[in-house]
């Protein structure tokens, strides 16, 4: 995407940032102590691990595909770890790596799938969902906890920020993860080819992008990030358990929504999703600093959210159409000029 | 004037043309060594054999239209050359050496570059980006966005086109889009150019502006192939032409050598009574001149919607074709459809038979008697999946509501009458609408309206991107209709059809009503001086 | 030659594919579980493990049938889970039973009567679906992202009416829903037989079987056919509400009690499933009820064969997994194409 590119189509990233500034802005007018440094990056250290799953999932979007698998890698990711190191003490370092090719692997493996046999992603990731949450319980029903050192001091150690603040391991690897995303949609051919597959993949087959490649090498981007990601929920909640994550694939899908990417597929920002990701924990932010609402409202503001802005959405989408009807000024110049040379054309014969 | 295409206005740089054009027709027998040579290709699907053994031959610097009714194989031969797929057998040849391109991309590779009519680019990706994908300029490990700016405009404007190339492609109208389509396949050095019905969506002035392009590669040595049905179009541009039929090849001939009837005949293989339309509508009018005057169905007074159509009056009557022309973007459609209930307008009345009704929808104008074939058959017309039974009686079980429900005998039957009166081609009408060809889908179109019985009939563009016969029989159906006592509005890119068609014609221009005209006056050359001025 | 060519058209018979599934299901069964096709009356009720398959799958089948109207229209419903642990709670919130005094017996009673609750929480599932159909038909949003606004919202809204409690309920009449026996037959099958009847009767005898599949085969085309999509839409919504309440009153019958977090999870994939096992298309047009309800049934035999085999319960996901990739790849032209290398639909010219 060109920078300063048509204004219009930032529009819905706009709003997404001012509804951030203004809920944070809300909380600390309203909350004792929640205007403070700490507060602010506690929304990094709570969500680091949705993030990363949400970057990876904007990418599946974008291409108007989806990943429902995501929760239950992290899942998986979790439990492999915890009884690689648990039970069969492993040294951590070969965990990580295997955990991460493993995500690696299993969104490859689907990826495949979508392409060769032209499957919808919707149920293969749905079956991949099933498939790794029953994974999780073949290996273990009941949670194991994570006593390696490694893993410990990782969860407890804090890098210090600026006065008393700090974040954790966990935000360093998320942003890095952000970081390289940005960078591969608005800087390398695999990116660009993710928004062409999104746009049009007809189109994109027949100007000869290498579509098939681009679309596995997605789902395996997808589930290497929900690996990363439950590589540092490892790191959060030091356990692996079949429990862990249900539903994070719809906080992912929700991130990526209000971050202002369109489902179907062609239009988004990574940048996007972050501030949906940050929004998402404002929320529960919020709900716990007022202490009277009950945690079930999160579940509720965060509907109402996404309902508003799938409005706003529909309403720029139809709006934008009306305003495309009337097309760009030099078009319309051009347009002018040659119909002044036909008239002069038709004068001339008769 | 001829069946199917338009007339230009002539002009200077014609003649330049036509020298060029025989300096070059002399150069290319001298030395005829064919760029891209197609030697007994077959290709065949389950059912169908789209190709036989068929022969082709491209010379470098020349336009060469490739000619042929549906069905007759053009699409095939083209999607063998670029890779989408391989052939049963035969070969081609890519400058004397044999290749065998697997994917479009490879075909690419080898310098041939297609661009086809559904614009295969991304519209939510800017012009720049279109052009260049695949092949960014790099600054290090990045994309280089800035260069990539700059050698897009330089791109365009080697075509003459000047726009902000860091917008999005879907902001520009069809014939940009084509542009930059063209842009890209150049930029790509390619030897061979092909461009399938590209001037499908054009308004003659965008057909001016795209043929000048083509002539101007042409003489930079580039091979252009090119598609069409436009007969006009195909004399006004190519050197040579190829017929096929039924897969497999009539003949090569140079434009100049071979008469429009000559080819039609070849298109066709049987002989078109090119007056004998004409004829039929003298018969109409004289015949009419003598009836007496018809009742008026539907009159619409300022009618009009912002942002689609500007006030205007309509009459349409009994027994009469009202055509609407203009220009492509005048407002045919927005007009049709505002008169269908598909849009609301925002001002105007619409009376029926005297009382004023309020077209909300397309059921309400159903009730009122009113039936509308709309442009794009393929995402606005054919339910594609459904059956040709099925397609033919939806909108008379729309008209009937979910609880009468038509038996299947019943259906068979209807679906029967309307195969056999309208001579639909089609073996089994539980067969899938989508396996009809362009010509028989529309008719399964206009047999779905004249199960509702109409009063009126609203065909928007009924003969676009069908074949010759079939136009002819859409036609030929239109005027029996209209004998018998229907009221239609009829509208048609193709001017000549327009004003052979019709009784009156409504002249639009950017969505504005000018002027009507009837009868004798009614003729291609004052309608274009008509919108040429902008007034009556 | 003749049984050749009429063995190949009934392979391709729609319905073959489920109905042979099951068929191998219930053989496998009948082999390893003994007494698996065993039938007896015991008190004026049937036994048997299929009366008993066929009592657990009428949640499942019910939203399966709504669910196939929905996938037809070229839509989804993703908030049917969350429909149905709504529409438990409010019964269970109205009836409770409480413990009261009669005549000196104690006895329970319903705080409001059990008509009025059945059709308040019916009424509720139906405003659900009413309020997905304004939202997919009238807004134009799509079906995906406007049920899962209800998916994440209902189930705060869910636990909003239980207060975040299991609710018991103890009215015994209650419980005759999923619980009780009509001649000798679970009630539950009556319920979902109605249903059943009355829409093979609709879809047949009436004109909404085709403007369903017009709609979603070319929503477009269908509207200029003067059908009214959006009603249809809107109403294929409303009833595919209305189906997950009647699961919910079911389910929550069954279960005695009201969990507004756990009900009905995961029921609105299993449905997908189900229907898509059917041999429904997710992308619309062409439906078939009695393939919805047969894959409705496999499901639920899959989930009795994996437990009566005495794996534990979480592997049941594992072999949902397997069974979704192996009926999706079979459902796939190109991989039937690829591997068994039989006259598929290839692509046809122009």
């Amino acid at each position: 995407m060109n920078r300063f590119a048509i204004n219009l189509n930032y529009i819905p990233l706009l709003v997404t940032i001012s509804l951030f500034v203004l809920m944070f802005g809300l909380g600390s007018v309203f909350y004792q102590g929640f205007f403070s440094p700490q507060v602010f990056l506690n929304l990094f250290i709570d969500n680091a691990f949705l993030c990363i799953v949400a970057t990876g999932m904007t990418f599946v979007i974008i291409s108007g595909g989806i990943d429902l698998s995501v929760g239950s890698v992290v899942a998986l990711t979790t439990m492999v770890s915890a009884a690689l190191l648990e039970t069969y003490h492993w040294n951590p370092f070969p965990v990580l790596v295997l955990v991460l090719a493993m995500g690696a692997s299993l969104g490859c493996v689907m990826g495949c799938l979508i392409h060769f046999f032209k499957l919808q992603p919707f149920i293969v990731t749905l079956a991949g969902m099933f498939l790794a949450r029953g994974l999780c319980y073949l290996v273990s029903i009941d949670s194991i906890s994570i006593s390696n050192p490694l893993y410990a001091s990782i969860s407890q150690y804090r890098l210090p920020l600026f006065g008393d603040s700090s974040i954790s391991v966990g935000v360093v690897i998320a942003l890095v993860v952000l970081t390289v995303a940005i960078f591969i949609a608005h800087f390398t051919k695999f990116g660009r080819t993710v928004y062409a597959i999104g746009g049009n993949e007809q189109s994109a087959v027949l100007m000869g992008l290498p579509v098939g490649r681009t679309k596995i090498l997605i789902y395996t981007l997808s589930g290497f990030c929900s690996a990363l990601a439950g590589v540092v929920f490892t790191f959060y909640m030091l356990s692996g358990y079949g429990l862990h994550a249900t539903g994070m694939e719809l906080d992912a899908i929700a991130a990526v929504v209000i971050g202002g990417t369109l489902l179907t597929g062609g239009v988004g920002y990574v940048v996007g999703t972050l501030f949906g990701v940050l929004i998402l924990g404002v929320i529960q932010t919020l709900i716990t600093f007022d202490g009277t609402l009950s945690s079930w409202w999160t579940k509720i503001v965060i509907g109402l959210l996404l309902f508003a802005f799938c409005l706003m959405q529909r309403a720029f989408e139809s709006g934008t159409g009306k305003l495309k009807a009337g097309a760009s000024a030099a078009v319309q110049r051009r347009q002018a000029q040659v119909r002044a040379m036909a008239t002069k054309d038709v004068s001339a014969v008769t | 004037m001829g069946v199917g295409g338009y007339t230009r206005i002539r002009t200077a740089s014609d003649d330049r043309h036509e020298t060029n054009v025989a300096a070059k027709l002399q150069s290319m027998t001298a030395n005829a060594v064919p760029v891209l040579e197609m030697i007994g290709v077959s290709r065949s699907f389950p059912g169908v054999k789209a190709l036989t053994k068929v022969n082709f031959r491209l010379m470098p610097g020349e336009v060469h239209a490739l000619m042929g009714q549906n069905g007759a194989g053009k699409s095939t031969l083209i999607k063998v050359l670029t890779g989408v797929y391989p052939p049963d057998e035969g070969s081609v040849l890519l400058e004397g050496k044999a290749v065998h391109p697997a994917t479009p991309l490879d075909a690419q590779h080898l310098g041939i570059s297609t661009v086809y009519q559904e614009i295969n680019l991304c519209p939510n990706l800017s012009v720049a980006e279109n052009i260049f994908i695949g092949r960014y300029p790099r600054k290090g490990p990045a994309i280089d966005w800035k260069t990539m700016r700059t050698n897009a405009e330089e791109l365009l404007g080697r075509l003459s086109v000047y726009i902000d190339v860091t917008q999005l492609l879907s902001a520009y109208s069809v014939a940009i889009q084509q542009m930059v389509a063209i842009a890209r396949a150049i930029s790509i050095s390619c030897r061979i150019l092909i461009l399938d019905e590209p001037t499908s969506s054009l308004d003659e002035e965008e057909v001016g502006m795209l043929f000048s392009v083509i002539r101007s590669l042409r003489d930079r040595g580039l091979a252009i192939l090119f598609v069409t049905h436009f007969l006009d179009q195909t004399y006004e541009i190519a050197d040579r032409i190829t017929v096929l039929r039924n897969g497999e090849l009539v003949g090569e001939y140079m434009a100049s050598a071979l008469p429009k009837f000559d080819l039609i005949t070849r298109m066709v293989g049987r002989e078109i009574g090119e007056s004998s339309f004409v004829k039929a509508k003298a018969t109409d009018a004289s015949a009419n001149a003598m009836a007496s005057p018809r009742r008026t169905f539907l009159t619409a007074r300022g009618l009009g919607r912002r942002g689609s159509i500007q006030p205007l009056d309509l009459e349409l009557k009994n027994g009469e074709v009202l055509g609407l022309g203009g220009l492509l973007g005048s407002g045919r459609t927005e007009t049709a459809r505002l008169l269908f209930g598909i849009d609301k307008a925002d001002q105007g009345t619409i009376d029926i038979d005297g009382h004023t009704v309020t077209m909300s929808s397309p059921k309400e104008a159903m009730k009122r008697g009113i039936g509308f074939c709309p442009e794009d058959r393929k995402s606005e017309g054919i339910v594609a999946a459904l059956s040709v039974r099925e397609n033919i009686i939806l909108a008379l079980q729309s008209k009937r509501g979910v609880f009468h429900f038509l038996p299947r005998k019943k259906q068979i039957a209807i679906a029967n009458a309307y195969i056999k009166t309208l001579d639909i081609k089609v073996s089994d009408m539980d067969k899938p609408v989508s396996q009809l060809s362009g010509g028989n889908q529309q008719k399964v179109l206009l047999a779905r309206w004249l199960a509702t019985d109409p009063q009126m009939l609203i065909l928007d563009e009924p003969t676009r991107g069908i074949d010759v016969a079939a136009k002819l029989e859409i036609m030929g159906e239109m005027l029996a209709l209209c004998r018998k006592g229907m009221a239609i509005l009829f509208t048609s890119s193709e001017l000549e059809e327009v004003v052979r068609c019709s009784d009156r014609i409504a002249i639009l221009r950017d969505r504005k009503k000018i002027t009507e005209l009837a009868g004798a006056e009614a003729d291609e050359h004052t309608v274009l001086k008509v919108i040429a001025a902008g007034h009556a | 030659m003749d049984l050749l060519r009429n063995a190949s058209d009934l392979t391709r018979h729609q319905l073959f594919w489920p109905l042979a599934t099951l068929a191998l299901l219930g053989v496998f069964n009948a082999f390893f579980s003994p007494g698996f096709l065993h039938l007896e009356i015991k008190s004026g009720h049937l036994y048997g493990s299929v009366v008993d398959i066929f009592n657990r799958a009428a949640p499942l089948m019910l939203i399966a049938l709504g669910m196939t109207f929905v996938i037809a229209t070229r839509g989804i419903d993703i908030s049917v889970g969350a429909v149905v642990a709504i529409a438990g709670a409010l019964a269970a919130t109205m009836i409770g039973g409480t413990l009261v005094i009669k005549d000196g017996v104690p006895e329970y009673v319903t705080k409001v009567p059990i008509a009025v609750a059945l059709v308040a929480a019916l009424g509720v599932a139906l405003l659900c679906g009413m309020w997905n159909g304004m939202l997919v038909a009238r807004i134009g949003m799509q079906p995906i992202i406007a049920t899962l606004i209800l998916m994440v919202a209902g189930r705060g809204v869910a636990q909003l009416i239980t207060n975040g409690q299991i609710i018991t309920i103890y009215y015994q009449p209650y419980f005759f829903i999923g619980n009780g026996f009509l001649l000798g037959i679970p009630f539950s099958v009556y319920i979902v037989a109605a249903v059943l009847t009355a829409l093979v009767l609709i879809t047949r005898r009436t004109a909404l079987g085709l403007f369903i599949e017009a709609v979603g085969i070319n929503p477009t085309a269908s509207r200029f056919s003067a059908l009214s999509s959006r009603a249809i839409i809107f109403w294929v919504y409303a009833f595919c509400g209305l189906c997950a309440g009647v699961a919910g009153l079911i389910v929550s019958s069954n279960v005695k009690s009201a969990d507004g977090n756990n009900a009905g999870l995961l029921l609105e994939l299993d449905a997908i499933l189900a229907v898509t096992l059917g041999g429904t298309s997710l992308a619309g047009g062409r439906f078939s009820i009695a393939g919805s309800m047969v894959g409705a049934l496999i499901i639920q035999t899959l989930t009795y064969t994996i437990y009566s085999i005495g794996v534990p319960p979480e592997v049941n996901l594992v072999v949902k997994s397997i069974v979704v990739f192996l009926v999706m790849l079979l459902q796939s032209a190109t991989f039937r194409r690829r591997v068994f290398r039989t006259s598929g639909m290839q692509e046809s010219a122009e």
